[in-house]
């Protein structure tokens, strides 16, 4: 390191004659923060999303590096939103990165006081015969129709998520298909 | 807005730097009123009286945009000399039945009319099955030509009507039951009318909380009969603006998980009503009327196609006997209490936390209590999953975890980054989101979850002989699966079926009105076809908003045909001219094309080359019978409707009615509360006392419940966040300064709310956002509620959904849950099974004895 530069590198020196008379900016910066990049501008991929919360539908830029989610920011290109995010949307990386997620299956036995870990094939195999036990229980053959199952939800689910849902329902005989809608 | 739609809110703060007055009706003071201009405190449930007040200021002073108003609704057409107001009546329309508690609809017809309207059981079936409202948006069977009066004089055209059935609802009436007084009531009056007209137009928002009330769809109607007296509908800055709460709900209900509806709004068949495949579609299209209704066959034979693919044939009536038939009211809340009594045997949740989140949240839990299974779908350990764990109801004794049988399943669910498919949002915009990253462990998409579960149990039928899993056997279900893992559905193909496509080749149909009824098509959802035009992905569509015009349309797809404004030939006058130059939008150019069209800033919500001279041919029907200036074509009529002469369960006009709980005698007429509501009489749905029955003192006070900024809904994707949690950390209630000292409450202290189903408890915010207002000539206090804690989660609460029980508005069965009575106290809650007593005591001093009913019809006071 030259003396020019070792002076060029003191703070005072640089609050003095250059452009942050302050030294509140550039000339506080240390070599450190100097390097630092954001990690918007590293990761390995963006997806345009859209926030899952109110029914505004504010634009979402999902920012993934080493196949995990390291940013969300407001969409600027959004017509609707501006780039902007409410404080829900700002936190929604933290919805979906939290280590509160539930990520097994969880069963709890009749009569149980706990849960139990099930995988998750087992557990659609038992739901699939539920699902045609109590299909069967509440058959009414005058209305070809089942009451014996209901189902809930959700007003956060994609438009294609509800299309299978309603068919498969339907021809199912259930009718007692409701949503938050609804509610 | 400002508190639940923030960045909505945006164009508000927008609106008011270039000028816009902003003016904020609530019962409570909020990040809005902070904003506005004029911040104007009411009374929570008389917001009828409130805006019938305007339309009685609009009225009375002949403030209404005439031409438009001649134009575009039904102001002109003449009523039948049968029908008599709720000023006749005390607060009945003509043909109440005292036995179903519903209206036959035929005194409410025009003048004229040939089809017979519905009678009192017609009426009573679709108070259960939610379709009321399905009549009108179908368009009801009204001829073209009934008699009309262009002078707007007859006594009995809709002006007139209107104007004498509002004339009481005076500024002094406003205050009297509103507690607003008259120069505040008058200033929003003169500002909204100023503000309306050729130049200028003006929005209403509401937050659909309003609907959340016994007349919330009259609510609604309300705002919608000033909006059309004044021009502002199908106009650029017009227009009646829903703000809806959730990512996709509006997506929820266009492709609907409801009990009543299929895609698109083609209603559920009912026995009895629609026992045929021919009898189902002309119930929709009735066929004898115009509008674009008329095609529904098109639209229901294009579903039954993309449900059954070749097995949907014109022999078997495309498999329309294997679609499940309605008998009655099969709602979510109907539901709940079938739980209880056992009727139900496995319930999913899905993305969904009724325990905290629906009404009457003890009757949610006990529902839950008594199933064989229940499989719940979420990214976080939620309430609904936990009830048998550590719910109130275990603390009290109610609920004993080694006797309850219930069977658990939690199967966690994919994020939204963690999948590929679309939101529509509340301007009914579709908006693809792409797929980030895979989800965690065991997490997988609704798409998955469903997709697989259909596939096993067509599996498990494949060789049933049984003609009911005939249906299930003919389901399209061949989706090609890709991803990791080799088994994920892609969603670009689930919307591609929704869309539309030529049977024969496949190619994506264009738009609805290239869907066929002789089989050549199948549509998922005929109101989305063109998302997928071109076979491109409309919906993911991103020019950025910087580059495009204030409409940008070249952003995402909105319903129906990519129209971002609904109705705009309206914002034409009727010869196809701008109404004004500030306020072009869509205009009819003569010298466009080969004899004119419709063209200007958005897609016409008309037929591109119908001029404005056009006029419909003697006996026409469906779209051809659509005259060059009727704006409002999906009407039976063509015209906005200022009063609806059939198809609202309670009434054709908004009427005010006390809601269900109210410590205030309806000042205006006998009858108290709306008599058509729909009620559930059983005793574990007890309503609070209301004048003129006795004990109402016991809970004197109103509260309502909202959100906050940092929380959603039943807290399931907020009280799991750490960030939001630190900001709104604890259940509070917001009190004013005068109630506070009234019930020695104090400032972060606790205090008890308590109502005929429960008592929470929460910390005091004394405040002056809440305002006791005069009523009547006396002081009633209102409190005020998140609805947002549970008892899981980085930080919990009592949940304030279980103070509210279970009525609902008899158009569309949503609840009444803004509004109800309650009392305060200060401290906390009884703990554990000492809270049953404390109710009980309660439920004695207000009379709600085992056999207690409150009479649906008022009666005469001595």
């Amino acid at each position: 390191m030259g003396v020019r530069t070792w002076i060029e590198g003191w703070p005072v020196y640089r609050q003095l004659t250059g452009t942050d008379p302050l030294g509140r900016g550039a000339a506080a910066q240390s070599p450190r923060s100097k390097a630092l990049t954001a990690r918007t501008g590293t990761a390995d991929s963006v997806a345009r999303s859209v926030c899952p919360y109110c029914a505004v539908g504010c634009g979402q830029r999902v920012y993934v590096s080493d196949g995990q989610v390291t940013q969300i920011e407001g969409d600027p290109d959004s017509p609707i939103s501006r780039g902007r995010l409410c404080p829900k949307g700002s936190a929604s990386k933290s919805l979906v990165t939290s280590d509160r997620r539930v990520t097994e299956v969880l069963y709890r036995r009749p009569y149980g006081t706990d849960w139990e870990r099930l995988d998750l094939d087992t557990a659609m195999d038992m739901i699939a015969d539920r699902v045609l036990a109590a299909r069967d229980a509440g058959w009414d053959p005058r209305h070809n129709r089942t009451l014996g199952i209901s189902s809930l939800g959700g007003a956060t689910l994609d438009n294609e998520e509800n299309y299978l849902i309603k068919k498969l329902f339907t021809a199912m005989g259930a009718i007692q298909i409701e949503n938050q809608a609804r509610i | 807005m400002a508190e639940a739609h923030p960045v909505g809110f945006q164009w508000v703060v927008e609106a008011k730097k270039r000028g816009a007055e902003i003016i904020h009706v609530d019962p409570r003071f909020t990040r809005t009123s902070a904003l506005a201009h004029t911040y104007v405190p009411v009374r929570a449930g008389a917001d009828i009286v409130f805006l019938g007040g305007v339309i009685n200021y609009i009225l009375s002073n002949e403030l209404d945009f005439r031409e438009y108003v001649l134009a575009y609704t039904n102001a002109s057409m003449l009523v039948s000399e049968d029908f008599q107001d709720t000023e006749d009546l005390d607060g009945l329309f003509s043909g109440y039945d005292p036995e179903k508690n519903v209206y036959d609809q035929t005194t409410w017809q025009y003048q004229g009319q040939q089809h017979t309207a519905q009678d009192a059981g017609d009426a009573a079936e679709d108070r259960e099955t939610a379709s009321g409202l399905e009549q009108e948006s179908h368009g009801p069977p009204i001829p073209a030509d009934v008699p009309r009066d262009p002078t707007l004089r007859d006594p009995r055209c809709v002006y007139q009507v209107l104007k004498r059935h509002y004339a009481r609802y005076t500024p002094e009436v406003v205050e009297q039951v509103c507690g607003v007084p008259p120069e505040k009531f008058l200033k929003v009056c003169e500002a909204w009318t100023r503000n309306s007209g050729r130049e200028r137009t003006t929005a209403l928002v509401y937050s659909v909380g309003w609907t959340q009330h016994s007349v919330g769809v009259q609510y609604i109607r309300t705002g919608a009969i000033i909006q059309l007296l004044l021009g502002n509908m199908g106009r650029p800055g017009g227009g009646v603006m829903a703000l809806r709460g959730h990512a996709s709900i509006q997506g929820s209900t266009d492709i609907p998980t409801l009990f009543n509806l299929l895609p698109g709004y083609l209603p559920m068949p009912v026995a009895g009503t629609h026992d045929s495949f021919r009898q189902w579609v002309d119930s929709i299209r009735h066929p004898d009327q115009k509008g674009f209704w008329a095609n529904a066959e098109s639209y229901a034979v294009s579903l039954l196609k993309a449900y059954f693919g070749d097995a949907a044939t014109a022999e078997n009536d495309w498999g329309f006997d294997w679609l499940p038939k309605l008998t009655g009211d099969h709602g979510t809340y109907q539901q709940v209490l079938d739980m209880i009594d056992g009727k139900i045997k496995g319930y999913f949740l899905l993305g969904q936390n009724p325990a905290v989140g629906s009404a009457h949240g003890k009757a949610q839990r006990l529902g839950m209590a008594n199933l064989d299974w229940l499989v719940v779908r979420d990214l976080f350990m939620i309430e609904s999953a936990e009830f048998w764990k550590n719910g109130p109801e275990v603390a009290t004794g109610e609920l004993v975890p080694e006797e309850c049988r219930t069977e658990v399943f939690v199967v966690p669910a994919a994020s939204h980054v963690e999948k590929e498919g679309t939101f529509t949002q509340t301007q009914r915009m579709l908006q693809w989101r792409e797929k980030a990253v895979e989800p965690p462990g065991d997490c997988r998409s609704e798409l998955w979850f469903f997709y697989h579960l259909g596939r096993m149990v067509k599996e498990r039928l494949a060789s049933s002989q049984d003609p009911r899993d005939r249906g299930l056997q003919a389901l399209t279900w061949d989706y090609p699966l890709y991803g990791e893992r080799h088994d994920e559905p892609s969603g670009e193909d689930v919307l591609k079926e929704i869309n539309g496509y030529d049977v024969a080749t496949g190619a994506p149909v264009p738009g609805f009105t290239a869907l066929k009824a002789d089989g050549s098509t199948a549509c998922g959802c005929w109101i989305y076809a063109g998302v997928y035009k071109d076979g491109v992905n409309q919906a993911a569509r991103r020019k950025p908003g910087a580059e495009q015009d204030w409409v940008a349309r070249e952003w995402g797809w909105v319903w129906p045909a990519d129209r971002r404004t609904l109705y705009n030939r309206a914002s034409a006058d009727p010869d196809g001219r701008p109404w004004s130059e500030r306020k072009k939008y869509v205009w009819w150019d003569p010298d466009a094309g080969e004899a004119g069209e419709w063209t200007g800033y958005d897609v016409p919500d008309f037929e591109k080359t119908k001029p404005p001279s056009y006029r419909p041919p003697e006996g026409a029907t469906g779209v051809a019978a659509i005259s060059g200036d009727d704006a409002f074509i999906m009407q039976g009529d063509g015209k906005g409707w200022l009063y609806a002469p059939s198809g609202l369960i309670d009434g054709p006009l908004p009427t005010h009615y006390e809601s269900v709980e109210s410590p205030v005698r309806n000042p205006l007429y006998r009858q108290q509360a709306n008599p058509t509501r729909k009620l559930y009489d059983r005793t574990d749905n007890l309503v609070n006392p209301s004048p003129p029955e006795e004990h109402a003192e016991v809970f004197p006070f109103i509260f309502s419940t909202s959100r906050l900024t940092e929380h959603h809904t039943a807290g399931g994707m907020s009280r799991q966040l750490a960030y939001l949690s630190e900001l709104q950390p604890a259940m509070f209630v917001e009190v004013s300064p005068e109630l506070a000292a009234l019930r020695g409450l104090d400032h972060l202290g606790w205090a008890t709310i308590v109502t005929a189903r429960s008592a929470i408890e929460a910390r005091v915010l004394v405040t002056d956002r809440l305002t006791p207002l005069r009523i009547d000539g006396r002081t009633v206090h209102q409190v005020w509620l998140p609805y947002h804690f549970g008892f899981s989660g980085l930080v919990t609460g009592d949940a304030a959904n279980d103070l509210i029980g279970i009525t609902l508005d008899p158009n569309v069965l949503i609840q009444e849950s803004k509004v109800g009575t309650c009392d305060m106290r200060p401290g906390r809650r009884p703990e554990g099974p000492e809270l049953l007593p404390f109710l009980a005591g309660y439920r004695r001093r207000a009379g709600l004895d085992p056999g207690h009913h409150t009479p649906m019809l008022t009666p005469p006071e001595d």
